[in-house]
């Protein structure tokens, strides 16, 4: 398994550092269910075994954080994205349906 | 109780011998022809009083004290796979309960206990070797937390020995004692834990749970439960519907998508752990030995080969596979501890899947869904878990209450603040 890292180009995986599940989303702090919310975001996971987005930290490397798309099943890697890229796009995402 | 059943081939069922030294004479006088099958193939009957998903190490065992302590049971076993196929015979067989929390000490002193009186009392050779296991320290706050962790072993009954580096040198005067990065001072040693031929306890309990009248069902594997309101009522299997007043899960790697048909999200991720075994060499090892500086434990086991293994891979994974940098890393552990393991031949190497917790304890409960209940969490040390799990569960499904060693084993416990983290690591499964 090698990640190909936007900066860096394909890379060993022991430059890398995983944090786990890209697509849980850390709650409203100040909502109503909060404690429950935390509950869940903090250990709840799907852990599915096909596609799983997850967190990479490229940390013997450009210190990039990815968002990896990768089959947990197979470890082919389907694709890598930056993080910011990925933050910035569902920002932009909220602000349209918003507005 | 099977004599004079008849199976669903109509033929009767073979009864298993009961292994002595007779039957082995008897045997070797009329050249092994009169062994018979340790347990039936059973066919799936349309329904039963529990169903335990999962014929591994711990849902055979979890049968097998349903059957003995709160029979008579309708009970099946149901395997996807073959009886052994699975993390029952993927692990490094090692046995031990040095543990440091109260929420586990008396749990894995338990399984110790029961390790110790398996083999009668399953009547089957399951190699139980009490080779003794020992910890290496290398620093002054090891040796601190190594004294700690025994202390509390001791206070809880169990067996521990804090030894100075004389004592280690004295017992495997091999290892690299003045390592210039870890230097070896000394060990936690648990002369009772070992290790246990890991085939034969699948088979052991496999072979005791039909006797006691379990249907063992192979190739059956689970595609959906069935509802009825809030209850589960049965399993849809690749062999047909089979109806159960109560299900149990021990799926281990697989517990997230076993749950998921039951409409339930884990404190569970799935991560690979690679183990490798050697090619055979004359002993040398006694007992199991482990880094401190790193993750890495050797033992070497009964036919010669090195059993050793270190630490996850760290990413999700349901591949049974895993990648490089971690063998590079397990062999850089052997080299710092044993130098002289360097030109051993590695004769295969595997990975098994994980259930890692959020904790890296693991979960012996009832479920949110009625009559389903959850035995997962296992992480990388189920293996030593297998008797107290079948029978803290069992205990579980008959009572509908915890039983007293497996209480703090509760789903709900990371909600209500009390995780049971040995190591300390926090809600990060890749870590524990």
């Amino acid at each position: 398994m090698r990640i190909a890292c936007p900066h860096c180009g394909e890379r060993s995986l022991d430059e890398f550092l995983y944090s786990g599940d890209a697509t849980v989303k850390r709650p409203d702090f100040a909502g109503t269910t909060a404690m429950d919310d935390f509950v869940t975001y903090t250990f709840e996971r799907t852990n599915p075994p096909g596609p799983h987005r997850e967190l990479w930290y490229h940390a013997a490397g450009c210190h990039a954080w990815l968002v990896v798309t990768r089959n947990v099943s197979t470890h082919a890697v389907a694709s890598v994205e930056l993080a910011r890229d990925v933050a910035l796009a569902a920002k932009s995402a909220t602000k349209d349906s918003a507005s | 109780m099977m004599k004079g059943q008849t199976g669903a081939t109509g033929r009767p069922h073979m009864t298993s011998t009961h292994y002595s030294i007779f039957s082995v004479l008897r045997e070797a006088l009329r050249g092994h022809t009169g062994w018979g099958p340790a347990w039936r193939n059973a066919e799936p009957k349309p329904d039963y009083d529990v169903v335990i998903i999962g014929g591994g190490g711990h849902g055979l065992s979890t049968a097998y004290y349903l059957a003995k302590n709160y029979g008579p049971l309708r009970i099946a076993v149901l395997e996807k796979g073959w009886i052994g196929g699975g993390n029952v015979g993927r692990n490094t067989t090692i046995v031990r309960s040095n543990y440091l929390l109260p929420g586990n000490i008396p749990f894995y002193e338990l399984s110790m206990k029961l390790w110790e009186g398996l083999e009668q009392d399953l009547n089957y050779n399951a190699m139980v070797s009490q080779r003794g296991v020992l910890n290496l320290y290398h620093s002054d706050a090891q040796r601190d937390a190594f004294a700690r962790r025994g202390n509390a072993m001791r206070l809880h009954g169990v067996d521990a020995v804090l030894l100075d580096q004389a004592a280690v040198r004295k017992m495997v005067p091999f290892l690299d004692f003045d390592n210039g990065r870890f230097p070896i001072h000394g060990g936690l040693l648990q002369p009772r834990g070992g290790t246990v031929r890991h085939d034969a306890v699948a088979w052991g309990y496999a072979r005791g749970a039909d006797r006691l009248g379990v249907d063992i069902i192979q190739n059956c594997e689970v595609k959906g439960f069935i509802r009825d309101g809030g209850r589960v009522t049965g399993v849809e299997t690749s062999r047909g519907l089979i109806g159960a007043k109560k299900i149990a899960m021990a799926v281990a790697g697989s517990s997230s998508r076993v749950a998921a048909m039951a409409g339930l999200r884990l404190p569970i991720e799935s991560h690979v752990l690679q183990a490798f075994v050697t090619e055979g060499l004359k002993p040398f090892i006694d007992g199991v030995v482990t880094f401190g500086a790193g993750h890495f434990y050797i033992s070497q086991s009964d036919k010669g080969g090195l059993v050793f293994g270190g630490d996850l891979d760290g990413y999700n994974s349901y591949a049974q596979r895993g990648n490089m940098p971690v063998v590079e890393d397990v062999c850089e552990g052997g080299m710092a501890l044993m130098p002289r393991i360097g030109r051993v031949r590695l004769l295969r190497h595997w990975g098994g899947i994980m259930d890692m917790s959020m904790d890296g304890s693991p979960i012996i409960d009832k479920t949110p869904v009625d009559g389903l209940y959850l035995n997962s969490g296992w992480c990388y040390g189920g293996f030593k878990a297998t008797p107290a799990s079948g029978y803290c569960f069992a205990h579980l499904i008959a009572r509908d209450a915890p039983h007293p060693v497996a209480a703090a084993y509760r789903l709900d416990r990371f909600a209500t603040g009390h995780a049971i983290d040995e190591k300390g690591m926090g809600p990060q499964p890749n870590l524990h």
